[in-house]
């Protein structure tokens, strides 16, 4: 696999970080060094394994359908960048 | 005040409850002490004397009223990922570097429950992602041992406050070591519990299959007394673990004999530096000396554990961190054109170079046409790594080896070579990989007379054991005393 800083770019869009070309070429390099690492792993048949996704098999818990949590809004906004009326601000989205 | 400094938990329990000392004196001291010396450390982000004395005072209540606890009053410096209502939480980033947390974590709760102090919040590598410190937007942290060393990371404020006698005990946390290499690095004892022992409410997420939180203090018998503390259910975890509770003292004075201590022969390879190598065959002496055995097994996927791990932990950290967007807390971009501009900008802004490079690997490895080669595969191949230790323990009770392959390597030796840093997490990831409990303790010095660390890994839920292994050669052997000042 060779990523190109094309890819990095793309990468870097879809995880909404900007970066500039200087950045996405020094980026580059690091990410190819790690990829090389990460592709000792097809040296490996895995055809007959199941993967893991958890350290425990445990099932997930369920509880009953009741108000647990109490309204912490407004220390919760109180630190929030900006707010208005109970409400979050960010730019406008919608003309 | 230095037979204090130098005080296990269980001596500085017993000063309390016989009104030798108030915690508000010791918490005093300790306060004074982080005064005098975390200029030289940079162990702590955040020191509060006012909610410190505050809590100090609580303690002191309840010891008058003889509902103390064995750690009531005793100051526990707290890793700056744990939520703590009042207090600045910034977990090493720019990101929160103004976030002061509306709530407590499952942690915190239980440690303010039985009256403990929180003596301050421990630096930390940048949302727990480092092996050095380094890459805390709070600055490096020195190796009390040596000030050109580093640390150890991500808990390296943890490590070096303890090392350096600014705290009796911290909290810390390990996703692929960072809680024992810092703890090996600066000549302390810390454990990663089973995962799902302690709960993750409220510590913030990095990658949450292998994150997990455990003490951090000067001996094993330490650690089980803070452990009976962290130890326990939270509904508010999804994969904390309901089980009875255990008091982790109770195995602590049983004999070694006929303990099987199985050796990986993976970890007695290439890769160990010969000054480590030393110490840790010198303790598996003293360990024959008390009774145990040692056999040779084998973990054959020991070199897939590290690939493995840097595409789980990015992936998982890739879609935790995507909560940073400048909208209900933390950073935000000065300035920005329309919504997605002020996401990328302060995404840009507010993480470091390390934080965005795993974001960067976490997104790839999930993106369409790579999800089955990277992140399945990965998967697949933890599921054989576990099957290693399976098979292991048919043979062994516990498993030794080094905690990491050299001692401290130097402020500024690796920062630049992500790949070298990772590779230095070789014989712990494989722990959080698998959830098995495992924990570092002193055993020696290496090259320049920097720590080493012996590495302990359990079974699921034999943290008891482990800790009776650790206090037993912690009885015949005094590395556990040695301090650097």
């Amino acid at each position: 696999m060779t990523l190109t800083v094309t890819d990095v770019k793309r990468i870097a869009d879809l995880a909404y970080i900007e970066i500039d070309h200087g950045e996405a070429e020094a980026v580059l390099t690091q990410l190819t060094g790690i990829f090389n690492l990460i592709e000792t792993m097809q040296s490996i048949d895995t055809s007959s394994v199941d993967p893991m996704s958890h350290a425990q098999s445990v099932t997930q818990r369920l509880r009953d359908d009741e108000v647990t949590e109490t309204n912490q809004r407004e220390s919760c906004q109180a630190i929030a960048p900006q707010v208005e009326a109970g409400l979050y601000l960010v730019p406008k989205v919608i003309e | 005040m230095n037979t204090l400094l130098n005080a296990s938990l269980k001596q500085l329990s017993s000063h309390l409850a016989n009104k030798k000392i108030s915690s508000t004196e010791l918490t005093t001291e300790f306060l004074n002490r982080i005064h005098e010396l975390n200029s030289q450390y940079n162990a702590f982000i955040t020191v509060n004397e006012e909610m410190s004395l505050a809590q100090a005072k609580t303690a002191d209540t309840l010891l008058a009223s003889g509902r103390a606890s064995p750690l009531t009053g005793i100051p526990i410096a707290q890793k700056d990922i744990f939520c703590a209502k009042g207090w600045l939480t910034t977990c090493g980033s720019k990101m929160l570097s103004n976030f002061v947390s509306p709530y407590d974590a499952g942690v915190i709760e239980r440690f303010n429950l039985i009256g403990a102090v929180n003596i301050g919040k421990t630096n930390m590598d940048e949302f727990a992602m480092g092996s050095s410190n380094e890459t805390s937007f709070y600055g490096v942290v020195r190796n009390p041992w040596d000030p050109l060393a580093v640390p150890g990371g991500s808990s390296g404020g943890a490590a070096s406050a303890v090392a350096a006698r600014l705290a009796p005990a911290a909290t810390g946390t390990d996703t692929g070591g960072s809680i024992r290499q810092p703890a090996a690095l600066c000549g302390i004892s810390g454990i990663k519990p089973t995962y799902g022992l302690v709960s993750r409410y409220g510590m913030i997420a990095f990658a949450s299959s292998l994150d997990q939180a455990g003490p951090m203090a000067k001996s094993a018998e330490d650690l089980a007394l803070l452990l009976n503390v962290m130890v326990g259910f939270d509904f508010r975890d999804s994969t904390s673990l309901q089980r009875d509770a255990e008091d982790y003292t109770l195995d602590l004075s049983k004999p070694l004999d006929g303990v099987r201590i199985g050796l990986p022969k993976e970890y007695f390879a290439e890769g160990m530096s010969k000054d480590v190598e030393a110490a840790i065959e010198t303790a598996l002496d003293e360990y024959r000396k008390l009774g145990a055995q040692t056999v040779e097994i084998s973990l054959p996927n020991t070199p897939l554990s590290i690939p493995v791990y840097y595409v789980l932990a990015p992936a998982e950290a890739s879609s935790n961190l995507s909560r940073f967007d400048g909208v209900r807390y933390g950073y935000r971009a000065e300035s920005y054109s329309d919504l997605g501009d002020m996401y990328r900008k302060t995404r840009a802004q507010g993480f470091g170079p390390e934080v965005k490079r795993r974001i960067l690997i976490g997104t790839y490895v999930l993106s369409h046409g790579y999800y089955d080669a990277y992140y399945i595969k990965a998967q697949k191949l933890r599921r054989l790594i576990a099957q290693d230790f399976a098979d292991a323990y048919k043979h062994c009770d516990i498993i030794m080896g080094p905690t990491t392959p050299t001692v401290a390597f130097n402020l500024g030796e690796k920062s630049n070579d992500p790949i070298q840093m990772y590779l230095s997490d070789i014989y712990t990831s494989a722990a959080n990989l698998t959830g098995l409990p495992a924990m570092s303790i002193p055993v020696g010095f290496g090259d320049k007379h920097r720590p080493v660390g012996l590495h302990i890994i359990g079974n699921y839920f034999r943290e008891a054991q482990m800790l009776n292994v650790a206090h037993q050669y912690q009885q015949a052997t005094d590395w556990h005393q040695q301090s650097p000042l």
